[in-house]
């Protein structure tokens, strides 16, 4: 809490992105409609006292729209950022640790998968598996892998090099005891800052795919669905496409804020970097 | 550089060439069910007779070794197949329509890079508690802002404002300089702008490091001017992360310009690879994603080399 007393930009980034997560995870007892429900008599209207940022083409509540978005957006990332945490960052530490050919293995195999450009290997994914939240998850997960095992490798190799990590071997600890119980708890910093920051990126893939028709499929509301369907009625009411783009912006805002500012309370030596 | 080490790089490209082809080759093996029937199933009938000719052609009904081969036998010669519906060579479809997409992603990042340089050096000048933050938030958001969203709401902006202005479409630089690049503006800064905060930012905060090492201090004592101590001293630290990460923005903002392209109603490479997934035709979105990456890979291999040339850290 002291923490947070002085650090007002980590606090502010903190309480925005848990009123975000709040509502997404509420989005059902939060949103003042049905995202499937259609108001015909309010087609295109702009906001009003009954819906506060307008209606779709179906007369749809836009608000609602983009708090069940929310859900469906950090859904899909979070599980995505959160798999590829787990195969890249062990991917990673296993190689920090075993150094060698294991290490020079797993990271050329890294490498090859980093050589893709993330949007066109995610298209890429999701074109074999087939259109569909899932699978978009899958290919934004295959794509991130690579970058948390690069991420966790460089700082693994300094903990790996560490007198405590000697000490560790030098009773006889096994070495999955060693990297789970001595390596992985110091790069807590790091996996903190790397996947606020990563879910943030993302949050606008999962928003790229879905805008594609690649990602969420209607009728199901995704923030990156509505920008595409809203751009149609565009001079019509632009207010479907304009506040579900500023929703996605608000997220991903909220979270790269958040890395940025774990990334100054936790290592101050990496202050200012990208 | 010495040749040892160019020859090691040259071997590390030509693996991870063969790697991704590899990973390429294995997309259309991959799909679940049979992927021939899936992509007769797009325009035809499916019967057992065309799904055995559309295997033979494709040559699925051979071995995975000989099938391979074939493949990047073919491409290396620069034959990449026909198109499943058009029968055109899928190599003249993608030559078509990459000029829009590559035209973009380099307008953009010249425009984000280009302007990283001056914004970031101001930005540098700035400084206190509130700069600080100001400029953090800032920077923040341009970073997290969907490009696709900023190309509507400038498409929005520009029609209200200038209803006569003609900002959709792509017209080809042959037929119309003027135009082309006039056309191609809006949405180079729509994909530029999340470029421009990440670039200047990181100028920032390396002109912030060198601007109190030894070197500048003595540049200042020498009595050097201030425009010299900034962009001849203290910029020269920051040129490596920039090149480097001018490197990884390109694959983001190639990635990016599809995206865009969708908004702007560009017929490039987005077009060619969504009516492919949508006609299921897997042959021509192989070969759109083996050619695209391949460029890309063979591009950050100039700018690694580039890096050695800059940095004579890295040459030994």
């Amino acid at each position: 809490m002291d923490t947070l007393r002085r650090r007002p930009l980590l606090a502010f980034a903190l309480a925005f992105v848990a009123v975000q997560a709040l509502m997404a995870v509420f989005a059902g007892q939060v949103a003042p409609y049905d995202p499937l429900k259609q108001d015909i008599l309010a087609r295109l209207k702009g906001p009003s006292a009954a819906h506060w940022l307008g209606a779709d083409q179906f007369g749809r509540d836009v608000l609602s729209r983009i708090i069940h978005g929310w859900r469906a957006s950090l859904a899909v990332s979070v599980a995505a950022v959160g798999a590829a945490l787990l195969v890249g960052g062990t991917l990673g530490i296993v190689a920090a640790f075993y150094r060698g050919w294991i290490d020079r293995i797993l990271m050329r195999a890294m490498d090859v998968l980093f050589a893709f450009p993330v949007l066109l290997l995610a298209i890429g994914i999701v074109a074999v598996l087939g259109p569909q939240s899932s699978t978009a998850a899958i290919a934004i997960a295959v794509v991130y892998t690579p970058i948390f095992a690069r991420l966790l490798r460089g700082p693994a190799l300094v903990v790996c090099e560490s007198d405590y990590v000697m000490g560790a071997r030098a009773v006889g600890a096994s070495d999955g005891r060693i990297m789970l119980m001595h390596v992985l708890p110091n790069l807590a910093s790091v996996v903190l800052v790397q996947t606020s920051l990563l879910l943030s990126s993302a949050i606008l893939v999962e928003a790229s795919l879905s805008f594609l028709g690649l990602g969420v499929q209607p009728p199901t509301p995704s923030l990156g669905l509505m920008l595409s369907e809203g751009r149609n009625f565009l001079m019509l009411s632009p207010w479907s496409a304009v506040f579900s783009g500023a929703a996605i912006l608000v997220l991903a805002f909220g979270l790269n804020l958040l890395g940025d500012a774990l990334r100054d309370t936790l290592d101050p030596r990496l202050r200012g970097q990208e | 550089m010495p040749l040892r080490l160019l020859a090691n790089r040259l071997l590390d490209l030509a693996l991870v060439l063969f790697c991704v082809s590899a990973i390429v080759f294995a997309m259309i093996r991959l799909i679940p069910g049979d992927a021939v029937a899936i992509m007769l199933g797009a325009n035809t009938e499916v019967t057992p007779e065309r799904v055995a000719a559309l295997r033979a052609r494709i040559g699925l009904d051979q071995p995975l070794v000989t099938q391979y081969l074939a493949w990047i036998g073919a491409a290396l010669r620069g034959d990449f197949g026909t198109s499943l519906w058009t029968g055109r060579p899928v190599i003249a479809e993608i030559g078509a329509q990459v000029w829009p997409t590559v035209q973009l992603t380099v307008l953009a990042l010249a425009l984000g890079a280009g302007l990283a340089i001056p914004t970031g050096v101001l930005m540098a000048r700035l400084r206190g508690r509130f700069a600080d933050g100001a400029m953090r938030v800032i920077t923040v958001a341009g970073l997290t802002i969907p490009s696709f969203w900023l190309g509507i709401v400038m498409i929005l902006a520009l029609a209200t404002l200038a209803p006569n202005l003609q900002a959709l479409g792509y017209v080809p630089f042959s037929e119309d300089p003027l135009g082309n690049i006039g056309r191609l503006l809006l949405p180079a800064i729509a994909l530029g702008l999340p470029i421009l905060a990440n670039l200047s930012r990181l100028v920032r905060s390396a002109m912030l490091d060198a601007l109190v090492q030894d070197y500048v201090r003595t540049a200042r004592a020498k009595g050097a001017s201030e425009r010299s101590v900034l962009y001849k001293h203290a910029l020269r630290n920051a040129q490596i992360p920039f090149v480097t990460s001018v490197g990884v923005n390109a694959g983001y903002l190639l990635g990016g310009a599809i995206v865009v392209e969708q908004v702007f109603a560009i017929p490039g490479l987005g077009r060619l690879i969504l009516g492919a997934i949508a006609d299921r035709n897997y042959p021509l979105l192989q070969a759109a994603i083996l050619v695209v990456t391949c460029g890309f890979v063979v591009m950050n291999f100039i700018v690694d080399l580039l890096y050695a040339v800059i940095d004579p850290r890295v040459r030994n």
